[in-house]
């Protein structure tokens, strides 16, 4: 099903909107129970400095959901969202205050492929460091 | 002591059928904070062509984790779970997952190697309906940190 963004009007350097988004302890609370992974360095600070990390750390998987946003605001379909990968380089370090942490996301088309495809390329910050690397989709846009 | 190469083309016996629920895809889309319409009104979804609600891109990660277990705890591997982290994670879609799909994932070992001191393993899972329809293949790379050789900070 075709995406609202039209290839025609994607040439390779558009950028996609930016988004910045919270990392607080609640949300990694709800990640784990949406998605079942309980791993303690997710939730508890006592175990997570016990195993050399500076505090409780996001989800990877949290992560990469959340820069997906980016692709699927801007697609319109997120089903226009037909390869997604990422490295994760670095822990998004969420501390136990009201705040927690924020993720800077941002996109920018890449390539243009045939069959109406791009490919994009994210990059995500939080603490003034990439989390994400070869962070990397293809969508298929109308 | 470096896992066993051995298990390189291994494939593991298709998991039993995950049925996906609106319920839980408004869940998952609740807990990644995303309020797009087109996880939680099927109208919204049915405008986009679809049957009924998607799910996010990575929500397939609920399955493909579940069934990659079966490799994490296979004694016969012997991989340090105490020592794991997620290195990479790459999805590719046929499609959205949608509600209403009985899902099942096979998983096959896709690579195993060594760098920096880690033991570097790559496992694939494949979700397909019970139908028979490939819907999603998740791609996930973990490290098990100093296992290979020495301990290295990641």
């Amino acid at each position: 099903m075709p995406a609202t963004v039209s290839y025609d009007d994607v040439r390779v350097g558009t950028e996609l909107p930016a988004r910045t988004f919270p990392v607080r302890r609640l949300d990694l609370v709800m990640y784990a129970g949406a998605s079942g992974d309980f791993n303690v360095i997710h939730w508890n600070e006592r175990l997570a400095t016990a195993v050399g990390l500076p505090n409780v750390i996001a989800h990877g998987m949290f992560t990469m959901a959340e820069a997906a946003r980016v692709l699927t605001d801007w697609a319109g379909d997120p089903g226009a969202v037909v390869e997604y990968g990422v490295r994760f380089t670095r822990p998004v370090v969420v501390p136990d205050d009201d705040r927690g942490a924020e993720l800077e996301v941002t996109g920018v088309v890449a390539e243009k492929l045939d069959g109406n495809r791009v490919v994009v390329e994210l990059s995500a910050v939080s603490a003034g460091q990439a989390v994400l690397g070869k962070a990397r989709a293809v969508l298929r846009l109308a | 002591m470096a896992l066993d190469r051995s298990f390189i083309g291994r494939t593991y016996p298709p998991t039993e059928p995950y049925e996906v629920g609106r319920e839980k895809i408004r869940e998952f889309a609740d807990a990644v904070g995303d309020p797009n319409p087109a996880y939680r009104d099927r109208a919204a979804a049915e405008k986009l062509g679809y049957p009924d609600v998607i799910a996010p891109p990575t929500f397939p990660i609920v399955l493909s984790m579940r069934a990659g277990g079966q490799v994490v705890a296979d004694p016969e591997l012997g991989l340090d779970y105490s020592r794991v982290v997620h290195g990479e994670q790459r999805f590719v879609y046929a499609r959205p997952v949608r509600a209403g799909d009985r899902l099942t994932a096979v998983v096959t070992v896709e690579n195993i190697r060594s760098g920096g001191g880690n033991d570097i393993i790559t496992t694939r899972a494949d979700l397909s309906t019970v139908e028979g329809e490939h819907v999603v293949t998740a791609y996930v790379t973990l490290v098990a940190r100093g296992t290979a050789a020495r301990e290295q900070e990641g």
